[in-house]
């Protein structure tokens, strides 16, 4: 066990913790971030994603060693109920989720792009976030709900 | 939201009772009203003067009115991610007379709802939806009476809006649920009959016309999902408890037999090791941390026996054992005529055989539980399909009445039928006993993958005789399937892990194709479900349980592939073709009509003939029904005949499931069942040899994705006067069929097995192209 300094949602927090241990378990269980979901452990699914240092990265498959003192974003930090981030204002007006499991790492890959390309065209949605995982089928949805929040972006 | 604030205590302190019977109407209510009536009541499961159950009479059971005016409805239903909370508040309100934003459901929590019957079988909206609808028909009912009392007027005087009662042309005179019950019991008895599906609740309320409807109908959105994208909702996983330990269960890639030894050195030194449980063959691990556990399960070295069976080789050797094996029940679904005398002596016959893989019902999140074993008691929080079911379970499995098993629905991710066997929470309450703590235990991504219950492979086969009017006058189809292993009743994994033996097979599958009777005229026909008995003297990763609309994509694939054949042998337009088959089925041809024409349909005879150029477009119809619901598909392709590839562009659908309670859900679950569809058709197939199952992650089970999604267009047609069916499940049904027929339609060429990979496709044009030749 060590003493490790994570920067989370801007805030410097320090946990007790293997340092192998993968960054999802460490913001699940000693953080009580469950934004981020279990889905594989392998990288596969996307369940896991957070934002590191402006890039989506698999919690699930990096140790909480490699991260000490870089800033992660998970989905707490996107926005909240009462302030909702327009990505997630936007999926509610889609009603783009089904069950939702998957949703963190759809957000968390819809605010990275966004930060990239203000105005992505459905292909790069698509091309985007083939890499997420959704078994619901809530794929349509999705993409209009992130053309729909480039829209809102735009207006501000 | 998921209101847990009222304790059962405070429920049983404050509530009225509303029991309210609904009536059957249609069909196909009628069928599974009479199906579900006649299951006899298993021991101890009659709810009626029952400790383990609540009272279904008492209208308390039901309903619960706050000081606020707001209603908690209670169901035994649960919400697996379709939306069903918000539909069945709807459905509430309306007959409460209160706004939507005042009712809250509390779902699927053993000591609070009573048992309505798994959330399975598309069938919340169609029979819980009835139940609640004259639970709340008769709390209303009594809310006026007292209302009529307080404000001394007679009840038809009296006028709702909104949860307040006011006498007619007097709005001064008025007085609120939340004043006339709020925080007490009703205390009011309602007519119940039967159990679960079946329950008959308060037949003498009497529930408002269609027409009265204001929250009914319109698209409400949900209410779970803000909370969803913002990380504030729980799913299943979220859940914790203080001291709690997390598990990890242990069990081999292939045929489940017993630990011959367990070296517990393997795992030295593995920081916050708590216990190795081992019970019979089950073998877990449990540590402080999650991490701990992970490693723990990797590293511990299981020497397993050598299996009491074995795993089949092949696909094929599964295909020969279903072909030969003598089948234990035969379910006749249609003999109408005699459809083999006449394809025997017809001048015009048509014989096709199609086959359907294993597929995975690949929940997102892996089957996960929380147990807390006290004593003879236990306490569990899961997302089981069956919370009732898994309290059973799990009862019989620790030999203490039912009553002692509290289980908590909890939403997991979505689940599509797996979660009707609770493997975790079973798990969970094994390695809670061993420990004495709280466990929460969670599958890794190879458990999920090979060892959930699988949807059954199935074989399919049609005949069928042509009159010189090409008119089909004789239909003959056999599908032949598997029972399913884990069915509600049957003892699942952890439980045989520890001895307990498995029942006998109980047929699973509908057959799909069976429905076809329900859709199109012919003079004789034949429909036959025959189930081959797949013995699992200890489980194998093989087992089987319900997987969405469970048989029917299959079967539906098999019988409007062959519906299609015959008419592009026929050269007739395959809508065309349908529609004469329909003439005594209005409703059916309306649907294919709407779907034809929303996707710009031309007549035209599909061709035999090979597109020139390396790509090639098609289009496919399909029409299902499932459980009454009537659905009709049209889907354009497009296809590589170079790699072989096929990219579904466009799925269009035409949706009649009777009254429509809210119109954008409805839309959700039918884009959400047409890109499953698509996937399960294009590329699922679960891989497998008698070492175990190699699909052990979404490498080896690809599933469909953003850059392959088709777009889909829907046409609801909306029969407000007809009950709410199903939809859930019935427009994956017709999908795969209608890209076969696409694909047909592009390339010429038949495909009768699914997945439709470009091997197969390659396979088939090169078959083509050497015949031709």
């Amino acid at each position: 066990m060590a003493q490790i300094s994570l920067n989370v949602n801007g805030r410097m927090r320090v946990v007790d913790s293997d340092p192998t241990t993968p960054l999802l378990y460490v913001l699940r269980n000693n953080l009580d971030l469950k934004g981020p979901h279990f889905g594989c452990g392998l990288g596969q699914c996307g369940a896991c994603t957070v934002i590191l240092e402006g890039v989506a990265v698999r919690s699930c498959i990096t140790p909480v060693r490699t991260v000490q003192n870089r800033a992660i974003t998970t989905l707490e930090g996107l926005g909240s109920s009462a302030k909702p981030h327009m990505l997630q204002r936007a999926f509610v007006e889609e009603q783009a989720a089904q069950c939702g499991f998957c949703m963190n790492g759809i957000l968390m890959n819809a605010k990275v792009l966004l930060d990239r390309n203000s105005n992505p065209s459905s292909e790069d949605i698509r091309a985007a976030l083939d890499p997420i995982l959704c078994r619901c089928g809530s794929h349509l949805r999705v993409i209009r709900a992130i053309q729909r929040a480039a829209k809102s972006a735009a207006r501000a | 939201m998921k209101t847990h604030s009222i304790s059962r205590r405070e429920l049983l302190k404050n509530s009225g009772a509303l029991v309210v019977t609904f009536g059957l109407f249609g069909p196909s209510a009628r069928a599974l009203a009479q199906q579900v009536a006649g299951l006899p009541i298993p021991p101890g499961s009659d709810p009626y003067n029952n400790p383990d159950y609540l009272d279904p009479t008492s209208l308390d059971s039901w309903l619960a009115v706050m000081q606020d005016g707001s209603v908690t409805v209670f169901t035994g239903k649960v919400d697996l991610g379709t939306g069903v909370e918000t539909a069945l508040a709807q459905i509430a309100a309306d007959e409460l007379d209160v706004r939507f934003d005042q009712i809250h459901m509390a779902m699927g929590d053993t000591a609070k709802t009573v048992d309505q019957g798994r959330t399975a079988g598309s069938n919340t909206i169609m029979r819980a939806g009835p139940q609640l609808r004259h639970a709340a028909a008769a709390g209303r009912a009594e809310l006026l009476k007292l209302a009529a009392a307080r404000l001394e007027a007679p009840s038809e005087q009296l006028v709702v809006v909104e949860g307040v009662v006011s006498v007619g042309g007097s709005p001064a005179r008025k007085v609120s649920y939340g004043e006339l019950l709020g925080g007490k019991r009703f205390n009011l008895k309602v007519t119940a009959k039967g159990i679960q599906a079946g329950l008959d609740l308060a037949p003498e309320a009497r529930v408002k016309n269609y027409k009265e409807y204001k929250v009914v109908g319109k698209p409400v959105p949900r209410v779970d999902l803000l909370p969803k994208l913002t990380a504030e909702f729980q799913y299943t996983p979220d859940f914790h408890l203080p001291g709690m330990l997390h598990g990890r269960v242990v069990r081999p890639a292939t045929v489940l037999s017993k630990p011959a030894s367990v070296d517990e050195s393997s795992i030295h030194g593995i920081p916050g090791m708590v216990k190795v449980v081992q019970d019979g063959s089950f073998v877990g691990v449990v540590a402080e941390t999650e991490w701990a556990a992970i490693q723990a399960a990797r590293a511990l070295k299981v020497t397993w026996s050598a299996p009491a069976a074995k795993m089949p080789a092949t696909v094929g050797e599964v295909d020969a054992y279903l072909t030969n094996t003598k089948s234990f029940v035969d379910t006749v679904i249609a003999d109408k005529g005699n459809a083999d005398a006449a394809i025997s002596t017809a001048s015009r016959t048509f014989e096709a055989t199609y086959h359907w893989p294993f597929q995975n019902h690949g929940m997102m999140g892996p089957s996960c539980a929380v147990a807390d074993c006290r004593g003879d008691k236990v306490t569990i929080w899961t997302g089981s399909q069956g919370p009732f079911t898994t309290r059973d379970r799990v009862a019989s499995m620790l030999g203490v009445p039912k009553r002692n098993v509290e289980v908590n629905f909890v939403e997991g991710s979505g689940c599509y039928g797996r979660l009707t066997s609770d493997d975790a929470a079973e798990d969970a309450v094994l390695m809670s006993r061993a420990v004495g703590k709280p466990v929460r235990v969670q599958w890794m991504r190879a458990d999920e993958h090979v060892w959930e219950p699988k949807g059954p492979q199935q074989l399919m086969t049609a005949r069928a005789a042509v009159d010189a009017q090409g008119h089909i006058t004789a239909w003959d189809f056999i599908g032949r399937t598997f029972p399913w292993t884990e069915a509600q009743g049957t003892p699942q994994l952890g439980e045989r892990q520890i001895g307990q033996k498995s029942t006998a097979p109980l047929p699973g599958n509908p057959v799909g194709g069976g429905a076809i009777e329900q859709i199109y005229d012919f003079d004789s026909q034949k429909v036959v479900g025959s189930y081959v008995d797949w013995p699992q003297d200890e489980p194998t990763p093989l087992r089987t349980n319900p997987l969405r609309s469970p048989g029917e994509p299959a079967g539906f694939f098999a019988s409007e592939s062959f519906v299609d054949e015959i008419a592009a042998a026929l050269r007739v337009d395959a809508v065309q073709f349908r529609l004469q088959h329909l003439t005594s089925n209005p409703r059916a041809a309306e649907v294919l009509l709407a779907a034809a024409k929303q996707a710009g349909w031309k007549e035209h005879s599909s061709t035999t003939e090979t597109a020139i150029g390396p790509k090639a477009s098609g289009r496919g119809v399909a029409l299902a029904i499932r459980g009454g619901t009537l659905i009709a598909a049209v889907a354009e392709v497009e296809v590589d005949r170079t790699t072989g590839s096929v990219t579904v562009k466009r799925m269009t659908i035409a949706h009649d499931c009777g009254l429509i309670i809210n119109p954008d859900g409805l839309k959700f679950q039918i884009e959400g069942n047409v890109i499953q569809g698509t996937s399960r058709a294009l590329m699922e197939e679960v891989k497998f040899d008698a070492a175990g199952v190699k699909s052990l992650d979404w490498n080896s089970y690809p599933v469909i994705r953003f850059k392959d999604v088709p777009e889909v267009d829907i046409v609801l047609i909306n029969r407000p006067e007809n009950p709410a069916l199903g939809a859930g499940e019935p427009s994956i049904v017709p999908i795969p069929g209608a890209i076969a027929n696409a694909i047909f339609d592009a390339v010429g060429v038949r495909l009768r097995e699914v997945p439709f990979t470009p091997q197969r496709l390659l396979k088939a044009l090169n078959a083509k192209g050497s015949s031709s030749a």
